[in-house]
């Protein structure tokens, strides 16, 4: 079953195998990223929808503007302009006239793009014995120390010891940010201000070590992928995690920002080469960006999204569903 | 920051350097790489379209000028229509009002509170303004602290009431502005999304109470395509009367900062290149240009040269390297001087022809300039005066005392004495600068 009639069943609530407890976990996800991508679909869909209208048949005009519009989502220009190869590919091949069929393949292609054949694994990695250790970068402003309170909430509402530990100690009132996070979702920080962070790292993590901790979130400055000694030092704090707890970190996650261009693209590659990224947290997905930067990292850098962020209350913090996504993106065609 | 956007601009443009004329097929390829580069760089889809257009028509319509290559003419016109793009003229902020109240909005962790820092640090120097930070994200936690420690950092009040309606505090910001002669008013506010109802309504009361000379749209440089969005919603409830494009510093090729003007005629006032409380500069729509398309930007540099350096020890240094005195302790000194500029390697790609140099990819590890300056306070006066002087056993002293090795007291010599040499040579007028 295509990923495009699995939509229609569950917009049409046709039955499936599940039981309804599952369903209606289901539909709770399936409600919360579509309100969340309500206004970032109102453009976007409203936009492919109306192109099927005004091109009922497929043509070179319908390509060029169906490239805008992808191009608008920001996905990346080089996954773009594969993708729309590949549709001419199919309409070619499968000798399609009418647009309204190409609806179907246009949102299954973007999930092959995302996909591409790999199993995708969003859970945490958790470790076996001792404290699972998560690990956030990132540039400037995206939201590090948002998602690590959201994150923080979320894991002791699973009934797990967590730990966050304060290791930006660059930017003037970060370690109070944190703080003030650990007091709003109850958990404990370890942080010091003007201290070095590799320091603070091993502070927090020995006390992991000792006092049973089941995760401990480390947070780190922002830093632009391209300044070489923050990057170095990013290095640095690494080696210092896997000294103290041997396989750490067990997850390297890498924050973007939804409203992030192509740059995005460079983030991903850059940290990758200095950290193990594992994950990709997309932030602010609740505003009009549809974070297609996403998938062109997906194509290019081969590094999945494991969770995203739909608000800044502590409770906005959803698992990554490739399914969802797309779905949210294009409820309207349904 | 636009290096990458302009390599690829300049490699599309080399291409027509050896036609005769401009004709619709041998600009054909190049067009579209210059499209597809303009996209990778975020610039916005419709801006694109028109500028391809606008590049074309321009250069198959123009007349041959006989002082012009068809290549020289072409870059012309893509610079030309650059320029015009960008806004063509500067947009100076306003700072002639008692007080200038100034406003900063924008989505969350743009960079609003580093950017009131630094705008506070630029506003006192260069016009001499005494300003007032106002903390107004009542929202994110220490938000206000974070406001707090840059206006410790630089010496600049900051007056905050706590997490209270931010309405409220604006009025009483002002009322003591008026009682404490501060004249440049910063009022921080929260990262907010532009279709949050409740938080835009919140912008609309503050302006309506205080009525800002300038309220300014934050703008994190690395956005892509959404940032059209972002910006029709906020300056259709506020108006904006400018933009501050953060975060040049970054690899990102900046293409919003190229749409932003020509789509909503918002103009960009400022923009952040560094992390430090300097980093922000005026923006010029012409020298950007020069930038994008590898021109250098010598006007930028020397700006920021008078900036930061003491005239009168700067004519002191060049008097002595003229006259062959030039010793360590003046090196010292210049050192100084240079540190003041912030990375060396934002000035080298700011020159022109960087790129073929091989400047535009350089690090400079600025330990390196700790470590000479190590090496020289190592020294006592008189060596630093008579370098000649220094012979194996203050070598071994000097390496001792700065922690470093005699190896690189030897090296620091060395270049020394080249560089006094070469210095020689130019004030002799036996060598041309290598631009």
């Amino acid at each position: 079953m295509g990923l495009f009639d699995k939509f229609k069943n569950i917009f049409k609530k046709e039955p499936t195998i599940k039981n309804d407890i599952e369903i209606k976990e289901e539909e709770k996800e399936l409600q919360s990223y579509d309100e969340a991508l309500e206004k970032t679909r109102k453009v976007f869909t409203s936009k492919l929808s109306l192109l099927s209208t005004k091109y009922k048949k497929v043509s070179q005009e319908y390509f060029d503007e169906l490239e805008e519009l992808l191009i608008m989502a920001d996905i990346g220009v080089n996954t773009v302009m594969n993708f729309i190869d590949q549709i001419k590919d199919r309409v070619k091949k499968e000798k399609i006239e009418n647009t309204e069929d190409l609806k179907e393949i246009i949102v299954d292609e973007l999930f092959i793009i995302y996909v591409n054949n790999d199993v995708i694994v969003n859970k945490i990695n958790y470790s076996e014995n001792g404290p699972t250790v998560i690990l956030f970068v990132g540039v400037n402003g995206v939201g590090k120390t948002t998602t690590i309170g959201k994150l923080a909430n979320k894991l002791i509402n699973e009934n797990k010891k967590v730990m966050m530990i304060a290791g930006d100690t660059f930017r003037a009132g970060a370690v109070e940010q944190i703080i003030e996070w650990g007091n709003k979702v109850g958990c404990k920080v370890v942080g010091k201000e003007n201290a070095d962070p590799a320091s603070v790292m091993y502070d927090g993590l020995e006390i992991a070590k000792n006092e049973n901790y089941d995760v401990v979130l480390i947070d780190t400055a922002g830093r632009l992928q391209n300044k070489v000694n923050l990057m170095k030092e990013l290095e640095k704090i690494n080696k210092v995690i896997g000294k103290i707890i041997p396989d750490a970190p067990h997850e390297t996650l890498l924050v973007i920002d939804a409203t992030t261009g192509q740059n995005g693209i460079s983030q991903a590659k850059s940290f990758k080469e200095i950290t193990n990224i594992t994950g990709i947290v997309l932030t602010k997905l609740d505003g009009t960006a549809k974070g297609g930067i996403v998938l062109a990292i997906k194509e290019e850098v081969n590094i999945p999204v494991k969770y995203i962020g739909l608000g800044e209350k502590s409770e906005d913090l959803r698992v990554f569903d490739i399914e969802k996504y797309i779905y949210g993106l294009f409820k309207d065609l349904f | 920051m636009f290096e990458n956007l302009g390599d690829r601009l300049q490699n599309a443009l080399s291409k027509i350097k050896g036609y005769g004329k401009i004709t619709e097929d041998n600009i054909g390829e190049m067009m579209r790489e210059i499209r597809l580069a303009l996209l990778e760089a975020d610039v916005n889809y419709k801006v694109v379209k028109e500028f391809i257009n606008n590049v074309k028509e321009k250069a198959l319509g123009e007349e041959v000028k006989k002082s012009l290559s068809p290549g020289e003419m072409f870059v012309k016109i893509v610079k030309d229509e650059l320029v015009e793009l960008l806004g063509g003229e500067k947009a100076p902020l306003t700072t002639d009002k008692k007080p200038t109240i100034l406003m900063l909005v924008g989505l969350q962790g743009s960079g609003k509170t580093t950017t009131i820092g630094k705008l506070g640090n630029h506003l006192r120097k260069k016009y001499n303004k005494k300003p007032l930070f106002v903390a107004c994200d009542v929202y994110r936690p220490a938000a206000i602290d974070q406001l707090k420690q840059i206006g410790k950092e630089l010496n600049i009040e900051v007056y905050s009431e706590g997490k209270e309606n931010p309405v409220t505090i604006v009025e009483n910001a002002i009322k003591y502005a008026s009682e404490t002669g501060h004249d440049y008013i910063l009022i921080d506010t929260a990262g907010r999304l532009h279709i949050d109802e409740t938080l835009m309504q919140e912008l609309v009361n503050i302006k309506n109470t205080i009525n800002p000379h300038e309220i300014l749209l934050v703008v994190d440089g690395m956005v892509g395509q959404d940032i059209i969005n972002v910006i029709e919603g906020f300056n259709s409830t506020l108006p904006l009367t400018g933009a501050i494009i953060t975060k040049l510093d970054g690899d990102t090729r900046g293409g919003a900062a190229l749409s932003i003007r020509h789509l909503t005629n918002v103009p960009i006032k400022m923009v952040g290149v560094s992390e430090k409380l300097d980093g922000l500069q005026e923006f010029d729509p012409e020298r950007m240009a020069s930038r994008i398309l590898g021109m250098g930007d010598i006007l930028s540099i020397i700006e920021k040269a008078e900036e930061v350096i003491d005239e009168e020890e700067a004519k002191k240094s060049v008097k002595k390297m003229q006259s062959g005195k030039f010793d360590l302790e003046d090196f010292l000194s210049q050192l100084k001087q240079v540190k003041k500029l912030g990375p060396l390697e934002n000035i080298l790609k700011m020159l022109p022809g960087a790129k073929k140099m091989g400047l535009n990819n350089i690090n400079i590890d600025p330990k390196q300039m700790a470590r000479i300056e190590a090496i020289i306070l190592s020294m006592t006066p008189k060596e630093r005066r008579h370098p000649e002087i220094i012979k194996a056993s203050r070598k071994i002293r000097i390496a001792k005392g700065s922690g470093m090795k005699v190896e690189d007291v030897n090296r620091l010599l060395n270049q020394f004495e080249q560089m006094k040499k070469m210095m020689k040579q130019l004030s002799s007028g036996n060598m041309k600068l290598p631009f």
